[in-house]
């Protein structure tokens, strides 16, 4: 029985149909037999998939809030250029461990990293690592859209001015804003105030304002879970779009969506002590995403995603 | 493999070095306030241990007459009559700001529409931002003659306790109703229901328990506004007299400890002597005064906010 | 009657005994608290007739520019009063309100609560909030006017006196109003990469400037009425010119010229001081319009 946590990848199945007809595919799975194990796979298990370079590497990483552990020993690979889901309970830990790609967590006087977190196979929390740095970087979006109170110009704006960035600004927010799928809706409108703007175009908003500081990464914390339907279909319609500039890793409680955007799934539970006192979230499994869905190795895995637990 | 352009590492720019001093301004500018408290002790003490060179503590604590200002053996140096005048003007105020106060504050959180209040509570408030020195004309120049000679007949001397000390309740009410009136509000609605519930009529739930329960902001209030009526200067300086005596007649003139101070600094003494000095002994005893009262209405703040979050 | 009726006429009987007598003690407490009111208000009313009663005659356009004096009360008026408080008032808005936001600043978003000397700088603040304005007018005599700032009884001594005097109302509301600025903003903009002060300087800061507004404009309405502290430090009591520079010791204020006016024994005096009396007000008035204009129109509603 494998250990909780297993990076199982199979490259028989591509996630991208390769443009070369499969031939990159096939040599890659011949390379990794012969190449044996590579060390920074838990298990030594199936090596890691050579299509995609590993933007984040996680290696037993665990969070905790003062004495309080929130996530304990998580690790994975997130790639680059593709869309990569945290699922599972409410209280697994997910947005923790999102908060710890971009070095949020540091904004709370009490919490506390430990493990590995390489980005781009730097370290993170290396000591003369700025964390300022590592968020123009890494961006973020929030649960709830949080537009500020000025102009929607000026809350693209505001990234790249406080950043430096050179360049016409016009042409940034504009960029920003077409990326977003934005610029046909408020090219009219831009000095008028965000705050009138529906929630959906908030969160879009929220999303343009990342893009325009020029990320490598954006990370999302449930960004749909306050909007309709509607706004939430097309908002995952611009992840799908997103993805091929950037790293996109989402937090999200509805499982479908995890199913129908993202391409590598990973499934947290909540972890209990001996006498119930403390919690803290565990990494489950982790695989592409129609693997998790459709044949999951893990019976916890298998009633989460079939409903049979909430 | 695309390796980002940036670097993670701490970027040693103008603009980040700015955000270290920044910081450290910062912190000076709260440090100010250390530096003011620091500053009034020094500046209270040290003239206090100059003064207690020249006149004896034994004298200055327990002494039974306040002349500093009379010439020869008339002088002498004993506070007990200017402690006593502060307190008993205090009491006075406050015989007239508890009762009114705390009437209105229960009125304002009990008993008034809405409406009522966002006239009342308001109005009240506009007392409250009046300068002293109107409520001490308005002390010497109207209640004085008008009220108490006037209208009440009393015989009272012009510079009289009981004027000064009536309208040294009024500046400090307003204090006390918006103080008391928070405490009551911070009542949880479910307390009154509860009892509302039982069968309990409006008058007993404001007053059983209502006010019961929000009792140490209301202390807090009270004890508040004490420490202003203490340290209150002008009103009693335009209309309470320069004579501080253990004499227990409102009609008389009595003079508080701040306005005592007041006064000596803007008489001419060559400020080296005894008399002049007096000003900080007068005030050290002062500030200790209000110092402990503000404890004290700390104190009982920290619980009632505890009881309540 | 049967059992049923017996008991159900107890019961309305019992009722009706509480109802009757508990109603009238209910209406008497209730009187008692609207007689509270009545006679807090009426006091205001009082003492506001009193004064235009006292000193409306007296008001006139020659009553705000002349000068005062001691002995020709027809002709004294009190332009060197208004122009003295209107420039304390500016020079304390000077000071009170980079110090004031920087402190309130310093204590909202960098200090560590568990610090014990952060603790103790809050804690100060609240005793300092309490300590009577005499005490700082000790203060100001003690080191501003005499060394180590060795200004002397001068405009600026007046001013830095009561700035420290009413330092802690902007800090405490300043605190107030940046607290009131939701951490959704400054989570978006610290994630985009904007350092700790950029977030403050560009995002807080702005949200919370029209809270920080009103405790300005109130602390200047509580220096404006302060007369001990200016007592104490040596201003005079009244001045024949207006100031000429903050080093000018030529300057009184508007509390200081009312009170000279009202120890006059002669009423033509002490109508003078009434008169005095609304100018001031006039002016307590038109800033508290201000501030309340400004809260309405620029409240930030998160």
């Amino acid at each position: 029985m494998p250990d909780a946590q297993t990076e199982v990848d199979k490259t028989s199945e591509p996630a991208q149909a390769g443009r070369d007809g499969g031939k990159f595919e096939r040599k890659a799975q011949a390379v990794s037999v012969t190449a044996g194990l590579r060390p920074d796979v838990d298990g030594g298990r199936v090596p890691d998939d050579l299509a995609r370079e590993a933007v984040f590497r996680l290696q037993n990483v665990s969070v905790h809030y003062g004495s309080n552990p929130a996530v304990k020993d998580i690790s994975m690979n997130i790639h680059e250029r593709e869309i990569t889901a945290l699922i599972g309970p409410s209280g697994c830990g997910k947005s923790t461990l999102l908060r710890t790609l971009n070095r949020m967590n540091d904004l709370i006087p009490s919490a506390r990293v430990e493990g590995e977190v390489a980005y781009h196979d730097q370290d993170l929390y290396a000591r003369d690592i700025d964390p300022v740095q590592v968020r123009k970087l890494i961006g973020m979006v929030f649960q709830k859209p949080n537009p500020f109170p000025k102009s929607i110009y000026d809350n693209i704006a505001f990234g790249p001015r406080v950043l430096g960035m050179k360049g016409d600004m016009d042409e940034i927010v504009e960029s920003a804003l077409r990326r977003a799928a934005l610029w046909d809706e408020v090219k009219d409108r831009l000095k008028e105030n965000a705050f009138g703007m529906s929630g959906g175009q908030q969160q879009r908003l929220c999303i343009a304002r990342s893009i325009a500081v020029s990320p490598d990464v954006i990370l999302m914390d449930e960004p749909c879970s306050a909007l309709d339907p509607i706004s939430t279909g097309r908002i995952e319609d611009l992840m799908l779009e997103l993805k091929e500039q950037y790293s996109i890793v989402i937090v999200t409680h509805n499982m479908q969506q995890a199913a129908r955007v993202s391409d590598r799934t990973a499934f947290l539970i909540v972890d209990l002590d001996a006498d119930e006192k403390n919690r803290w979230g565990r990494l489950v499994e982790y695989d592409r995403t129609e693997q998790i869905f459709t044949n999951p190795q893990d019976k916890r895995t298998e009633d989460y995603v079939t409903g049979k637990v909430g | 493999m695309a390796v980002p352009e940036h670097t993670l590492t701490r970027q040693w720019t103008p603009r980040r070095v700015g955000e270290g001093a920044i910081k450290v301004a910062l912190f000076a500018a709260a440090a100010l306030s250390i530096a003011t408290t620091t500053g009034i002790v020094i500046a209270l003490l040290r003239e206090t241990i100059n003064f207690f060179r020249e006149v004896p503590f034994s004298e200055y604590a327990f002494g039974d007459k306040w002349t500093p200002l009379s010439g020869g053996d008339q002088q002498s140096f004993g506070v007990l009559p200017l402690i006593f005048s502060t307190l008993y003007l205090t009491a006075i105020g406050l015989v007239v700001a508890v009762p009114l106060g705390l009437g209105c504050a229960i009125w304002l959180a009990e008993y008034a529409s809405p409406r009522a209040r966002k006239i009342v509570k308001p109005t009240i408030e506009v007392l409250a931002g009046i300068p002293t020195i109107v409520f001490g004309y308005f002390a010497l120049t109207f209640v004085t003659p008008e009220i108490l000679q006037g209208f009440f007949g009393l015989e009272v001397k012009t510079f009289n306790a009981l004027s000064a000390g009536v309208v040294l309740g009024i500046l400090v009410l307003p204090t006390i109703a918006s103080l008391a009136d928070d405490a009551l509000v911070a009542v949880p609605g479910s307390l009154r229901e509860g009892a509302f519930g039982l069968g309990a009529t409006k008058r007993q739930v404001s007053l059983r328990v209502v006010t019961p329960a929000a009792i140490s902001g209301i202390v807090a209030a009270i004890v508040l506004g004490a420490s202003r009526a203490v340290g209150e200067t002008v009103v009693i300086l335009v209309a309470g007299g320069q004579v501080a005596s253990l004499a227990v007649d409102p009609a008389e003139p009595h003079q508080n400890m701040a306005a005592f101070i007041a006064n000596t600094a803007r008489s001419d003494v060559s400020s080296s002597s005894a008399e002049y000095l007096t000003i900080f002994a007068v005030g050290t005893t002062l500030f200790l005064i209000t110092l402990l009262l503000n404890m004290i209405s700390i104190g009982f703040v920290r619980r009632y906010r505890q009881v309540y979050e | 009657m049967s059992a049923v009726q017996a008991e159900a006429a107890v019961a309305r009987r019992i009722v009706g005994r509480r109802s009757r007598g508990e109603r009238i003690r209910g209406q008497m407490f209730q009187a008692g608290l609207l007689s509270c009111v009545v006679l807090a208000l009426l006091a205001l009313a009082l003492l506001m007739i009193d004064v235009i009663v006292d000193g409306g005659s007296k008001l006139s356009w020659d009553f705000l520019t002349s000068f005062p004096s001691r002995v020709r009360p027809e002709t004294a008026g009190v332009e060197s009063a208004i122009v003295g408080t209107l420039y304390l008032m500016g020079l304390v808005a000077v000071f009170i309100v980079p110090v004031g936001v920087a402190t309130a600043v310093y204590l909202e978003e960098y200090a560590d609560r568990d610090r014990w000397w952060n603790r103790l700088i809050e804690l100060n603040i609240q005793n300092l909030a309490a300590v009577p304005s005499v005490v700082y007018g000790i203060l100001g005599l003690a080191f501003i006017v005499r060394a180590p700032l060795s200004l002397g009884p001068v405009l600026l001594a007046g001013a830095l006196t009561l700035g420290l005097l009413v330092l802690p109302v902007v800090i405490i509301v300043a605190r107030e109003a940046i607290r009131a600025v939701p951490p959704s903003m400054r989570e978006a903009s610290m994630a985009l990469g904007a350092t700790q002060w950029q977030t403050i300087w560009k995002q807080v800061l702005p949200g919370a400037l029209p809270g920080v507004a009103t405790g300005v404009i109130l602390a200047l309405s509580r220096a404006i009425g302060e007369t001990a502290p200016l007592i104490v430090i040596g201003a005079a009591l009244f001045a024949r010119f207006n100031p000429e520079s903050v080093t000018d010791s030529r300057f009184t204020a508007l509390p200081l010229q009312i009170f000279s006016f009202i120890s006059d024994p002669s009423d033509e005096f002490r109508s003078l001081g009434a008169a005095a009396i609304l100018v001031l007000l006039g002016i307590l008035l038109i800033m508290n319009s201000v501030a309340i204009f400004l809260r309405n129109r620029y409240e930030q509603k998160w």
